[in-house]
């Protein structure tokens, strides 16, 4: 366990230290990244204004804090992707990997959680000059910002765990593109990111519980801005663990069998 | 002694998809694939000895690098049995894995965009190397490979050599009994080529590391490698001393000498390699050398002769010449 500790820790270090060296650099892709929460703020800002001042319970304040929060989530979102398999497994880095006694899966969850750490010291400012033109109407609870804390971890880890089965069909094959965008097209629709959950249909609603995406997206949101019972926050954080330790078993099983296809076509 | 590298008619075989060009072998792919089997290593044999530093040598596509990958568990064999110090590599055991390192000429681990002694930190980690062996090991490569003024520069603003130099500290700082280098010099000029093999015939020595090499220098082999294995076509052709390779495939010596005024025909003495102004060179049968020289100072006015062993890759292509004529 210590073992494990050093090298989260180094890790980690590392990705602090890479990406200190393009501080521009990531802050334009963050900048890039709000685009999309804005438009969606200010088309259901509109709609809740022309509709008496609510959307399924959501104001334009409760349309603000929802879609600010996005922008924190979204980044803990961003996790080594199935394009990243693709590559490292072309460019031969996977064999390189492979040399080291340790799961190429720990150095990307810790690489990715060192990087997460320059992303939220980046958001804050940006945090700031969102609530400063919307106006979010934001008022959790201590346990909400608690339960908020771990939830946008265990998203990240959701979302590593799922991402890397994905990626883990380019031991198979190496074009699957049609495949990834086809997940992220559910993704979008079943996660909360395109829009609250709650303002879907009910089917749409039950469907989602099913999967992973709410539990990598909608809930941590909705853990923050909703008005969630003190039960539901931990009965969500429980699904959040349950999807982990499935993913985290569904990565070692399927890795066994895919590491034996392994051509090492790259190098 | 018994062996630390052990393989016995190992084989890597690929099902590799195959078809004619246009659109009409395309449409009858979608509904049926014809497959060909390619042998990249097919059948091959032999054990190394603890503190060996061996050369692996055949043309591009012979299967040598396809052996290391299986050789470090990269890649599992189609057939045959591999045991390196008593493991099975494909098992990819993380104790097997710490006492041996992969060192390819054309891949990197260390970051970029960071000075290398950040990555090194992140070795230690991984490899769980205790703080004072770290620190003592490391300093130690760096004098040997003379990096002290580069390792606080960020990767990227080092030159192919210097990279590589720091490549191979990154991937011994773990101090493994097993090194697998394919190609370690690629790419880097003479000096930098003669460093490296200093440091590696260094490390042998210090650390009684075994050492399996691949290299199309022949520098390198000859510098570092009294026994060669050659392989081709996945087979393998030769295993034994250097020297009995050369004496085995070798059965020409070179002879060079200047002469006072020009001859019109040399052909009496030997094959004419070339002729640049008075500077001739000839190849004769190794058993006629002596003779031949006799004759030369006897019956020509020459200023200076040599004798001289063909070169190495000469040796090595007449072997995979042999081997292409024996298959023809």
């Amino acid at each position: 366990m210590k073992r494990y500790i050093d090298f989260y820790l180094s890790s980690m270090k590392l990705a602090v230290l890479e990406q200190w060296q393009y501080p521009i650099a990531n802050y334009f892709y963050m900048i890039g990244m709000i685009a999309e929460p804005v438009i969606y703020m200010v088309v259901w800002s509109t709609v809740a204004t022309q509709q008496g001042g609510m959307v399924g319970g959501y104001t334009p304040g409760a349309f603000a804090a929802y879609y600010i929060v996005w922008t924190l989530v979204r980044n803990m979102n961003v996790v080594f992707t199935p394009y990243g398999w693709e590559w490292r497994i072309r460019q031969g880095q996977l064999s390189m990997s492979l040399m080291r006694p340790i799961h190429p899966l720990h150095y990307d969850v810790s690489y990715f959680a060192g990087w997460k750490i320059i992303v939220i010291i980046l958001w804050i400012p940006l945090a700031f000059a969102l609530s400063f033109f919307f106006k979010p109407d934001l008022h959790p609870t201590l346990i909400q910002g608690a339960v908020f804390f771990f939830a946008i971890w265990f998203a990240y880890l959701i979302r590593t765990m799922t991402l890397s089965l994905l990626g883990m069909v380019t031991f198979w094959t190496t074009r699957v593109s049609a495949l990834f965008e086809l997940y992220f097209a559910a993704e979008l629709v079943l996660s909360g990111r395109l829009v609250p959950l709650s303002l879907m249909p009910d089917w749409v609603q039950r469907l989602a519980w099913f999967f992973p995406f709410r539990w990598a997206f909608g809930f941590p949101i909705e853990s923050l801005v909703g008005n969630m019972a003190t039960n539901d926050l931990l009965l969500g954080l429980g699904m959040q663990l349950a999807w982990i330790i499935s993913g985290a078993v569904a990565v070692s099983l399927i890795w066994k069998v895919a590491i034996r296809r392994f051509s090492a076509v790259g190098g | 002694m018994s062996s630390v590298i052990s393989i016995s008619k190992l084989a890597k075989h690929y099902q590799v998809p195959e078809r004619e060009a246009g659109l009409k072998a395309a449409a009858k792919g979608l509904f049926k694939r014809t497959y060909k089997t390619v042998k990249a290593v097919d059948g091959i044999s032999f054990e190394i000895q603890p503190g060996e530093v061996v050369g692996f040598l055949g043309p591009n596509g012979a299967g040598k690098t396809t052996t290391l990958k299986m050789l470090s568990g990269l890649l599992y064999p189609t057939s045959g049995g591999v045991s390196v110090l008593d493991y099975e590599p494909s098992k990819r055991s993380h104790d097997y894995l710490r006492q041996i390192t992969l060192v390819m000429g054309n891949r990197n681990q260390l970051s970029w965009d960071l000075p290398a002694l950040d990555s090194f930190d992140l070795q230690r980690a991984i490899y769980s190397i205790p703080a004072d062996d770290f620190k003592r090991t490391r300093d130690e490569f760096i004098e040997m490979l003379d990096l002290k003024d580069l390792v606080q520069k960020p990767v990227r603003n080092l030159s192919l050599g210097e990279r590589m130099k720091m490549e191979i500290v990154g991937a011994l700082l773990h101090k493994p009994k097993i090194l697998f280098l394919d190609e370690p010099t690629l790419g880097l000029d003479v000096t930098m080529q003669k460093r490296i093999r200093t440091f590696i015939a260094e490390y042998n020595k210090r650390y009684d590391a075994t050492v399996l090499l691949t290299s199309h220098y022949m520098a390198d082999v000859e510098a570092l490698c009294r026994r060669v294995i050659v392989i081709h076509h996945g087979r393998l052709l030769f295993d034994g001393d250097l020297s009995k390779l050369v004496e085995k495939f070798s059965a020409f010596k070179t002879v060079g000498f200047t002469l006072s005024n020009p001859v019109a025909d040399l052909s009496q003495y030997g094959e004419v390699v070339s002729v640049d102004g008075l500077r001739v060179t000839m190849r004769v049968p190794k058993e006629k050398t002596s003779a031949v020289t006799t004759r030369l100072l006897n019956e020509l006015v020459v200023d200076d002769l040599t004798v001289e062993a063909i070169p190495i890759e000469d040796v090595i292509e007449s072997v995979f010449s042999v081997q292409k004529e024996a298959m023809e």
